[in-house]
């Protein structure tokens, strides 16, 4: 009889599908100082999806201060959060940008004079932007700056981060409903923005000025502090609510929003409506719109969309829209030197590990496994097996680090390879990634990493001037 | 080495009787121990050694993995495809032996101060005075700097700083609790290098220890970095080594561990130790960088050390471990750093010939370096020189370095072959600049009479010839063995093997009046030196110069300043090194990469081509040259290696080593260099000759092989080495006749087989007439090489 022959990808073909996607960026020095609270950030995604639903975002803020970090999740295909990938950034910096900054930009567009760069974008070669779109979003991002030109005061008050969040958020999931219903007279376009609209998409978004550490998050991915404690252990503190069945306050919310009727019906089998796991996203105009909206459109719309099953259906007990919102819960942190990283991810990681076992192996990495305490005998009794054993498997721990040259591959590895003991097994890993593209999804879900590592001397430094 | 077998073997009796002396008990016991063997090299590399240590006396066998179980019960031999077994090694507590040396030297009025310090050593007009220490001043003629890991400090710490390159790594041994049934206190000490562990007993338990792939170098800015008593234990460095005796010793398993000691040792560019007198100050001695044989080594190289102060010279020849090996080019510490960490694991690494450093290259090179490069030149190093060891052409991969050690025949066979070839029939250039090059000068006879005195061969010839010479000490033994080309008739120009630099160096300011108007100055860094060897350099170098070279205008052993392409006072000399015929060119360097060029352009036709040291040595060794610090030494004479032409005993002056060779030539010589073709060597299939190979004459051991190659003029290997007269009775040594050497049967021992042996006196010159016949000629012949 014979057996099937078993196929393994071999370790650097493994490595070579970790690192495809692996991108990192680290602060430039002035002067040989590095006087950013941020030191660098290392990202990647594996995708299980093909092609991969989750996209990644990260840009300093030119005009103002501070960088911009962000994972997007998105579902019923890419559209979506290709499309919040792009844009969101611009929705947030111009939210936070002064009345004066606007006035300029506006001036300029108006006289077609050169424009002031807004932000400086890190991109990996994969993360592309639309072409064909770029005007079409430049005309609704401007619509927006015009009305917070038209909306000030003449106070020139502080602008709050939380605020320019916010609105940012709401804004630009109202232009791409908007759009949508709008439509363009280029077909390829009216395609896509009605695309965008009927797909969606999860946001988490941090925003970091010196020691002031907002994170903006609609959906269920997850921000997480890496916080060393003064014994060299590592904790985690989670900086975002997740927006789904299991967090308590999302189904109050869900239920005070809508008719004590629907209170049943709203969150069916821990989906929204039973069909949406996440409580809150962009797009998704078929849990938003009106019946009637959903249907004049789809009609007008181009026979793709007419031929589509999923858009075209209606979900079920529809009856006071919306019930999905783009709004973010923001929270506020103030960094300590004690906050060596935060994590932002898709929750294709937080499915698959525990948020202490993400911390202590981020921390372990960046810090080196050298920090990893040595072993002493002391007084106690050890025999030379013992002592074997537990040597073999620190070292096995330890190989899999230097493997590695960017955090976020090296939590992936963990994420798709880990055995029952924590540890990374290369047979297993090896099956993950040599499922065939239709099972992928079946075994997980697409994954995206951002590891944003911080400066601890310069968030001292902070501290130590405001003492 | 033989000098490192001699120190062990000495050590190991002094041990021996050191309790019964002095009253201490040192923990001497003799366990015996076994080399094991997982591999056929290494049993290869054990089968040479115990060859070498039956024809010294000293028991030993190979022995069957079935014999290891045997002899120690614990082992796990299946992985095993032999081992040598040492009966009378023996262990002893470094502590103890220490005091018991210590207080053997007390008694006999030795002063030892303790916790002393020494601040440095003082010096007068070049020689020493006394010592400063943190509790005042002592008078003194002789230091002996044995600091260890602290020498290379102290060294520095003089007013004339003295450079002892060595560097200390961390050293990891693993002390037990006892076993529960001990083992029996004779059980053999166990190395097991391909394991990188040593095994053996201690109070019951076991003690080990190894070296690793990856040692941690440790004081590289000095003492103090950090206190030696807080060196820590590192479990997660010493797991290979951990798993490598748990493979080796299952049964550890269940031991307890004592603990982990750091304790560091010193190693040295080399792997030898360092020992000897400072080139620049009298009466300062070294005796440091033991390699982590300082207990086995310790109490041989005492005992030469001793020798060396009380007599000006140690019983065996040293010069492998002597100081002046080394240089000032050797003292940088990222140097040290970075070799040691070769060094220590190359102590239980397989060793193969022809070895070659791999850290620390490319500090000395040829203005040549990358033009050769990019010809396909692989590199050895001598002295921090990198010299071309042959060309791989183009089209040819050789193996990568781990896979190249071999014992048999080597990758680069075929490439030398071709080169010799291009040297025996054509006309090849090898880049030569790494010798050691000094001009002696002076407004009168000085420099003619210093020289007369220090060198045995008549320098004073005619301006422009060259004489070869030796450079003897006052026993008539070889300190150095050059080249000495009469410029004019007040200044010379000598060569003399590369490492001489420093020992050369030493040598002649010792000796050179002092006060007087003579300037002796080392040009070496000043000289690129091309080697034209083969029939047609004299055709290559006519067109360049537009000069006859014929030997009617040119004969050999002869200098002459003249142009070649167009650079001007190029040193000429027709000698090549090897007895073939061709031209050695000292080029200014400036002038280097064009003279290179020219000869490689106009040599085209004549079929030039690089060659490298490899080829040379071929060449050199079946025309019996011998080499000094491989074949000639401090304690070999002229006579004793048909070297009587370069003395001239009656030039009228009484040269250093004079009266020893008159004495000698009257009583005869006890030993006598040979040269001997292997008969019934299978070049592709047998082990090859190296050096240290015992010979054997009618049966019976009659001295070791200095060095070796393989001819591809007689299609057969040529070893030289030293044949001895060994009374049947007493093993006294007897004089060494010329029908002696002759009436011999000889065989050479390599790793335990003997091959057969013819000796000669004088090279086979009939063999050497290599004439191609006419209808031998075929079109590629018409071929560019």
């Amino acid at each position: 009889a014979s057996t099937p022959q078993k196929f393994y990808l071999t370790p650097p073909q493994v490595n070579s599908i970790l690192k495809a996607n692996e991108y990192s960026f680290k602060v430039p020095e002035f002067d040989g100082k590095n006087v950013s609270s941020i030191l660098g950030f290392d990202s990647n995604q594996l995708p299980a999806n093909a092609p991969i639903e989750d996209r990644r975002s990260a840009a300093t803020c030119l005009q103002t201060r501070g960088m911009l970090l962000g994972v997007f999740d998105g579902h019923a295909g890419c559209a979506c959060s290709q499309a919040v990938s792009e844009r969101l950034f611009y929705y947030i910096a111009v939210s936070l940008l002064p009345h004066e900054t606007l006035l300029e930009i506006e001036n300029a567009v108006e006289s077609g004079r050169a424009l002031l760069p807004i932000l400086q974008w890190h991109k990996h070669p994969n993360d592309y932007f639309s072409k064909e779109a770029s005007k079409l979003y430049f005309n609704s991002l401007r619509t927006y700056w015009q009305e917070l030109i038209d909306l000030n005061t003449g106070e020139s008050a502080d602008i709050d981060v939380k605020e320019a969040l916010i609105n940012a958020f709401k804004r630009l999931d109202n232009d791409i409903s908007l759009e949508a219903q709008v439509g363009d007279p280029n077909s390829f376009l009216n395609y896509l923005v009605l695309r965008v609209a009927f797909s969606g998409a999860t946001a988490c978004v941090a925003h970091v000025d010196g020691v002031d550490l907002h994170v903006a998050n609609t959906g269920d991915s997850r921000a997480m502090l890496g916080v060393q404690e003064e014994d060299g252990s590592w904790s985690a503190v989670t900086l975002s609510n997740d927006h789904n069945a299991q967090n308590e306050r999302e189904l109050e919310r869900l239920k005070l929003e809508h008719p004590k009727n629907e209170a049943k019906s709203v969150v069916k089998q821990d989906r929204l409506l039973g069909l949406l796991m996440p409580f809150r996203a962009f797009g998704d105009v078929k849990f938003k719109w009106s019946i009637d909206l959903q249907k004049r459109v789809i009609e007008s719309g181009p026979d793709q969309l007419n031929d589509n099953e999923y858009t075209k259906f209606i979900p079920p007990n529809y009856h006071t829209p919306p019930y999905l919102t783009a709004e973010p819960e923001v929270t506020y942190h103030r960094l300590r030197p004690q906050d060596k990283f935060l994590v932002l991810a898709t929750d294709g990681l937080w499915e698959t590990m525990h948020r202490q076992d993400v911390v202590r192996i981020v921390g372990e990495y960046l810090t080196g496994m050298h920090h990893q305490q040595p072993i002493a005998v002391g007084g106690y009794k050890v025999t030379l097996g013992q002592m074997h054993g537990l040597l073999t498997e620190r070292r096995a721990k330890m190989s899999s680090v230097f493997e590695d040259q960017n955090a976020a591959t090296h939590l992936i590895r963990h994420a798709v390879g880990n055995n029952e003991f924590g540890a990374v097994d290369h047979e297993r890993l090896s099956k993950m990634l040599s499922l065939p593209e239709e099972l992928a999804r079946m075994y997980r879900d697409d994954i995206t990493i951002i590891v944003v590592q911080f400066n601890s001397h310069v968030v001292g430094a902070y501290q130590n001037q405001e003492q | 080495s033989s000098v490192e077998q001699k120190m062990a073997n000495y050590s190991n009796k002094l041990y021996h009787q050191l309790e019964q002396e002095t009253g201490i008990q040192t923990g001497y016991l003799r366990t015996g121990s076994i080399s094991l063997a997982q591999t056929q090299d290494r049993l290869i590399s054990l089968k040479r050694i115990n060859s070498r240590l039956n024809v010294v006396g000293i028991p030993s066998e190979i022995i069957s993995p079935k014999k290891v179980a045997e002899l120690h019960p614990l082992l796990n031999v299946h992985d095993l495809v032999g081992a040598m077994y040492v009966p009378e090694d023996a262990v002893v507590s470094s502590a103890d032996v220490a005091l018991a040396l210590a207080s053997a030297a007390s008694q006999n009025g030795v002063q030892i101060y303790d916790r002393t310090s020494v601040l440095h050593v003082l010096i007068k007009k070049g020689q020493v005075t006394g010592v400063e220490t943190d509790k005042g001043q002592i008078e003194c003629q002789y230091f002996v700097n044995c600091a260890g890991q602290w020498a290379y400090e102290l060294g520095l710490s003089n007013e004339e700083p003295l450079s002892i390159p060595l560097h200390a790594c961390e050293h990891f041994y693993l002390l037990t609790r006892p076993w529960d049934t001990p083992l029996q206190s004779n059980t053999p000490t166990i190395v097991d290098a391909d394991g990188r562990i040593y095994i053996r007993n201690w109070q019951g338990g076991i003690l080990s220890g190894g070296f690793e792939k990856n040692p941690k170098p440790i004081f590289t800015e000095g003492k103090n970095q950090l206190e030696i008593q807080n060196l820590r234990e590192d479990w997660d460095h010493f797991e290979p080594l951990l798993s490598s005796l748990l493979r080796r010793m299952p049964a550890l398993e269940t031991l307890e561990i004592l603990k982990l000691v750091n304790c560091p040792e010193t190693f040295t560019p080399d792997m030898k130790c360092i020992m000897g007198e400072s080139p620049v100050v009298q009466g300062y001695f070294v005796l440091a960088g033991m390699n982590s044989a300082g207990l086995s080594l310790g109490g041989g190289a005492g005992k030469f050390l001793a020798e060396w102060m009380v007599y000006g010279y140690p019983s065996e020849n040293v010069w492998e471990l002597d100081l002046q090996r080394f240089g000032a080019l050797q003292s940088s510490r990222t140097f040290l750093r970075h070799r040691v960490m070769e060094v220590m694991p190359l102590i239980y690494d397989l060793k193969v010939p022809r070895w070659d450093f791999q850290t620390g290259r490319q500090l000395r090179t040829s203005p040549l370096y990358d033009r050769l490069d990019a010809q396909g030149a692989r590199w050895m190093e001598k002295h921090g020189f990198e010299r071309p060891k042959y060309f791989v052409p183009p089209n040819k991969d050789l193996l990568a370095l781990e896979q190249s050690k071999t014992f048999y025949k080597p990758d680069w066979f075929d490439i030398v072959e071709s080169e010799v070839k291009c040297c025996k029939e054509a006309v090849c250039v090898i880049d030569m600049s790494s010798f050691t090059k000094f001009e002696i000068t002076s407004t009168g006879d000085e420099a003619l009479e210093s020289l007369q005195y220090l060198f045995c061969n008549d320098l004073d010839v005619p301006v422009g010839h060259i004489v070869h010479t030796g450079m003897l000490n006052e026993y008539g033994g070889y300190e150095n063995d050059c080249s000495i080309a009469r410029l004019t008739k007040r200044s010379f120009f000598m060569i003399s093997p590369t490492d001489q630099q420093v020992h050369c160096w030493a040598w002649l300011n010792k000796y050179l009046p002092k006060d007087s108007n003579l300037l002796l100055e080392d040009v070496t860094w000043k000289y690129t030196a091309l080697n034209l060897i083969g029939p047609r350099a004299v055709d290559v170098l006519s067109e360049l110069s537009y000069a006859p070279m014929t030997p009617d205008h040119f004969p050999t052993l002869f200098c002459k300043e003249m142009s070649v392409g167009y650079a001007n006072g190029i040193r000429v000399m027709s000698m090549t090194h090897t007895g073939e015929p061709g031209f050695m060119l000292y080029i200014p360097i400036e002038y280097a990469l064009h003279v290179y060029n020219e000869v490689m352009s106009v040599g085209q036709k004549y079929g030039i081509r690089n060659a490298g040291y490899y080829a040379l040595r071929s060449l050199r060794i079946e025309k019996f040259f011998a080499f000094w610090g491989q074949d000639l030494n401090t304690l070999t004479t002229p006579l004793e290696c048909g070297g009587e032409s370069r003395v001239k005993l009656e030039k009228g002056i009484d040269f250093i080593g004079r009266d020893a060779l008159l004495q000698q030539k009257q009583t005869g010589v006890y030993k006598r260099l040979a040269m001997f073709i292997l008969d019934d060597h299978d070049t592709d299939l047998d082990l090859w000759p190296w050096w240290g190979e015992p010979i054997y004459r009618n049966g019976k051991y009659a001295g070791k092989t200095t060095s070796s190659a393989y001819s591809y003029t007689l299609e057969r290997h040529v070893c030289l080495g030293y044949v001895h007269n060994f009374s049947e009775d007493s093993g006294e040594e007897q004089v060494v006749t010329t029908d002696f050497i002759n009436r011999g049967e000889y065989e050479i021992d390599i790793a335990g087989h003997r091959f057969q042996a013819k000796a000669k006196l004088y090279p086979v010159t009939s063999f050497f007439t290599h004439k191609r016949r006419k209808d031998d000629v075929e079109l590629s012949d018409f071929h560019g090489k």
